[in-house]
């Protein structure tokens, strides 16, 4: 303090401050070390680690089929995405062609899944920004979508309805007539959203022009999925590297350029809509055929490396695999979406306030086991 | 003479009979603060237990419905739970002051109270200053807010504190100057006189547009004083855990909370007597029946308590400098024009008299 | 002008908003999504493929289907399932059979991921639609499937 020469009555000094991991804006045991001026973010330094279950390790161990059932944990908000995308891997080794009635299914439900995930978020979206009741409304859309689920698949979170080959089961009878009475429910409801929250003038203000993301630090950043989207990064796995039925279907590339928190939103809200109109091109077009085609009880990739990506709810989910020809993978990594928005934090938060960044990181989407696996 | 006079004038005509004068004043005091903080500790939890009702129906929800007769008792439950609960507090907490916080809180809240007229006779305290003291009582509260987050030693209760202390300064303002438009109407800071005029209609008919205009300055404000949501910067949520009370627990934590609803009730009193003719039935329909002045005043009441419980569960909240920027630059501005303009009107004696 | 248009633009906006949540609120007693949970015990009815927990069915004669061939112990990734078997000598053939002498299922491991269901060859195994499977000590989380004194139903082959 002697060397510091003091010019003003009033000066001011940064402190620390320990945002989690037990705290209601950081979405689970995520714990961000910030440096504040008075209300300003000077740095914000996300903390990991706090739910690391070396699930990566645990693949090691596991046989193929058991692997599908770890990625349940990882974003477990989009659950079936994730499952699918080791479905894809083992399947693209393999060189095994399923039959077209799963491609739609896991497309319908993968769709399904990202409304629901993003129904969700929209709920936490508003709640970190102060509207209590929108969690509520999110919540209310997302429990049918999780009957669909829980009806087909056994399960209305950690679903593992893939295995590599098909899926476990067939779908329900009633999955058809369900999941059409939700996309007529559902898109009465968007607007409602809108009104509710979008419209808003004070989330308006709150969230236009914070957190800017340029397109090209969305790039060198990682970003992916509706983050770099609003950034005008155009990364959706789905229109550049179509996989499942996704090749027979039409739809828009959620894109804005703006790069600020509104963009993000508003790109999740358009997405919510596409995934609507893929399941409405796909729901009455279920091809019959086998749910799955039989593989041996006992895979084993043969030697080499493989990589899929798909889009997850958060954004691309990469499963690479060195296998050495064993039942068992050599090495897996997962590049989870989660993990590469995270590191965006600092870069788009620091200037900020407190209430700016819990608004950015709810636009990040945050889900700490993606982050942690 | 009617039933709520009747039983005070028959206390205060015994107690004069039984003791000398100056005792005799001060036990009908003693007596009269006892009702009202037993009254409006009870009417508090049923405010907040109206709250959580509320809240579960605007959010597809039933709220609390076990304890007692759907619910009635759950508020009381939570009271005893929070008497029974250990006090604890950080270690190097300035103790002193800590303590001192909530008491700073709640009395302020509960002096307020007693300048309101629920009925023409049944008004405890009557002073010729009446806004002005309700203006001056309401903004001691922000102290005990302040002591609470300064001394708790916990960063996110200082931020807390501070936001309260900018806020409060600044909403003070616009509480102020709404009210004030008011009374170029009434002539008089005595709220039994404000009531008086209202006879020939409520003062919000009365001022028609800038009337309407104040009033909407002071619902806002209003929100903004007793830090709710959207305002609700002190307590944040999402942003700051808890904001200024995260060290409290127990009682000293049910003080503020309780505080937080006796001043909703406080300024929605406030508008009721000020812009819609506090006891005073519509048009007159129940002049005849004084006592029922209670039931239109509570009435009054809950409609705006109902509508500051819609905008919280509707909203979301303001960032700390929009919250400025709503104050100084919309709501103080306006609210200058708007004396001018009620000022000009009472001077052409535009004022709309039924 | 822009002042006031935004003061017009911004008190439409939360009007808005207030008219969703007022919408509902006046629809409260039928939108309400609340479960009264322990209540609605006897009307809450699982879907019939929920993954409550794992069930060995056993006919009237206190027969079940598993054969001992221990591919759902294989199957699980946790370790959920032991099963502790032996081999038999058939008085009737004379062959040594394998016959299971416990299934041993540990739900406290269970990850509900349905491997071990679709391994069995001889559906032995099937998911119940129980769903309180809370105890108040785990050793009760380690069940044995099969019934004592149960036996292998005639003619199941894996």
């Amino acid at each position: 303090m002697d060397t510091t020469t003091v010019n003003s009555n009033f000066k001011s000094e940064e402190y620390f401050i320990n945002m989690g991991p037990q705290h209601p804006a950081t979405h689970g045991v995520l714990r961000l070390l910030l440096t504040i001026d008075g209300e300003i973010i000077k740095k914000v330094e996300p903390d990991l680690g706090y739910i690391h279950r070396s699930i990566e390790k645990m693949c090691e161990r596991d046989s193929y089929q058991q692997i599908v059932h770890l990625t349940d944990r990882m974003d477990y908000l989009s659950s079936h995405i994730n499952n699918e995308a080791v479905c894809l891997t083992v399947e693209n080794a393999l060189e095994l062609e399923v039959p077209e009635r799963v491609k739609v299914i896991r497309t319908i439900i993968g769709e399904l899944t990202r409304i629901a995930s993003h129904c969700l978020w929209w709920g936490v979206m508003g709640m970190d920004v102060g509207a209590l009741t929108t969690y509520f409304y999110g919540f209310r859309d997302r429990e049918m979508v999780n009957d669909i689920f829980e009806e087909t698949c056994g399960a209305r979170l950690t679903m593992n309805y893939n295995i590599p080959g098909g899926l476990m089961y067939d779908i329900h009878p009633n999955f058809i007539q369900r999941t059409k009475d939700f996309v007529a429910h559902f898109k009465t409801k968007i607007p409602e959203y809108d009104k509710l929250l979008t419209g808003n003038v004070i989330f308006q203000k709150r969230m236009k022009g914070v957190g800017i993301l340029s397109k090209e630090d969305a790039i060198s950043f990682g970003a992916s999925g509706p983050v770099g989207r609003g950034s005008g990064y155009s990364c959706d796995v789905r229109k550049h590297h179509p996989y499942s039925a996704l090749n027979k279907v039409t739809f828009n590339e959620s894109l804005k350029t703006a790069g600020d928190s509104l963009a993000r939103y508003e790109v999740r809200i358009m997405e919510m809509w596409e995934s609507l109109s893929i399941i409405e091109q796909l729901i009455d077009n279920i091809p019959e055929g086998d749910y799955k085609v039989t593989t041996k009880a006992v895979i084993k990739l043969p030697k080499g490396e493989y990589y899929q990506k798909v889009e997850a709810a958060r954004g691309e989910l990469g499963v690479y695999v060195i296998s050495t020809g064993t039942k068992n993978p050599y090495r897996l990594k997962f590049r989870s979406p989660g993990f590469s928005n995270i590191s965006l934090l600092n870069h788009i938060a620091v200037g900020g306030k407190i209430g700016d960044l819990v608004a950015s990181m709810a636009t990040l989407d945050i889900v700490v086991p993606d982050i942690d696996r | 003479m009617n039933i709520s006079l009747g039983i005070t004038k028959t206390i205060h005509d015994w107690l004069f009979s039984v003791m000398p004068e100056g005792l005799a004043s001060i036990t009908e005091m003693v007596l009269i603060a006892a009702v009202y903080l037993a009254v409006f500790a009870v009417f508090g939890l049923y405010l907040v237990l109206l709250e959580r009702k509320v809240a579960a129906w605007f959010q597809l929800r039933m709220g609390p419905n076990r304890v007692g007769f759907k619910g009635l008792l759950q508020t009381l439950a939570d009271a005893l739970k929070l008497v029974s609960k250990e006090l604890t507090g950080t270690e190097k907490a300035d103790k002193f002051l800590y303590n001192l916080a909530p008491y700073f809180v709640i009395i302020s809240a509960l002096m307020a109270l007693a300048v309101f007229p629920f009925t023409q006779e049944f008004q405890a305290f009557d002073i010729n200053i009446g806004i002005f003291f309700l203006i001056a009582i309401s903004s001691i509260g922000v102290i005990g807010i302040l002591l609470g987050g300064w001394s708790s030693n916990n960063k996110f209760a200082l931020i807390g504190a501070m936001r309260s202390g900018v806020q409060t300064i600044s909403y003070e303002l616009s509480i102020g100057l709404s009210l004030l438009t008011m009374v170029l109407i009434t002539g008089s800071l005595q709220l039994s006189e404000i009531v008086e005029v209202q006879k020939n209609g409520w003062l919000i008919v009365q001022g028609h547009i800038p009337a309407i205009i104040a009033f909407m300055i002071y619902m806002i404000a209003g929100t903004a004083e007793t830090n709710r949501a959207p305002f609700d910067m002190v307590e944040a949520e999402s942003e700051l855990g808890a904001g200024f009370h995260t060290e409290y627990s127990g009682m000293k934590f049910a003080y503020f909370f309780l505080a937080e609803f006796i001043n909703m009730f406080i300024i929605s009193a406030i508008a009721t007597t000020v812009f819609f003719g506090a006891w005073l039935s519509p048009f007159g329909i129940t002049e005849s029946i004084p006592w029922l002045g209670v039931f239109w005043f509570l009435g009054k009441v809950f409609v705006i308590v109902f509508l500051m419980m819609w905008f919280r569960w509707t909203f979301p909240r303001l960032r700390i400098d929009q919250l400025l920027t709503l104050e100084w630059k919309y709501l103080l501005p306006i609210n200058l024009v708007n004396i001018v303009v009620m000022a000009f009107i009472v001077w052409q004696n535009l004022i709309i008299q039924l | 002008m822009s002042y006031f248009s935004n003061i017009y633009n911004g008190i439409k906006s939360l009007l808005t908003g207030m008219g969703v949540t007022g919408k509902v609120f006046l629809n409260a007693r039928k939108g309400t999504i609340t479960q009264q949970y322990p209540e609605n015990r006897e009307t809450l009815k699982m879907f019939d493929r929920f993954r409550g927990e794992v069930v060995m069915p056993h006919d009237k004669e206190n027969e079940h289907r598993c054969t001992g061939c221990q591919k759902c112990e294989i199957a699980c990734p946790n370790g959920s399932i032991e099963i502790v078997w032996d081999r038999v000598v058939n008085p009737e053939t004379g062959k040594k059979k394998k016959e299971i002498d416990k299934f041993v299922y540990h739900l406290g491991l269970c990850t509900m991921c349905s491997l071990c269901i679709e391994a069995c060859p001889t559906d032995a195994i099937v998911w119940a639609q129980n769903y309180e499977n809370s105890v108040y000590d785990r050793s009760y989380l380690t069940k044995v499937l099969n019934q004592p004194e149960s036996k292998l139903m005639d003619g199941v082959e894996d």
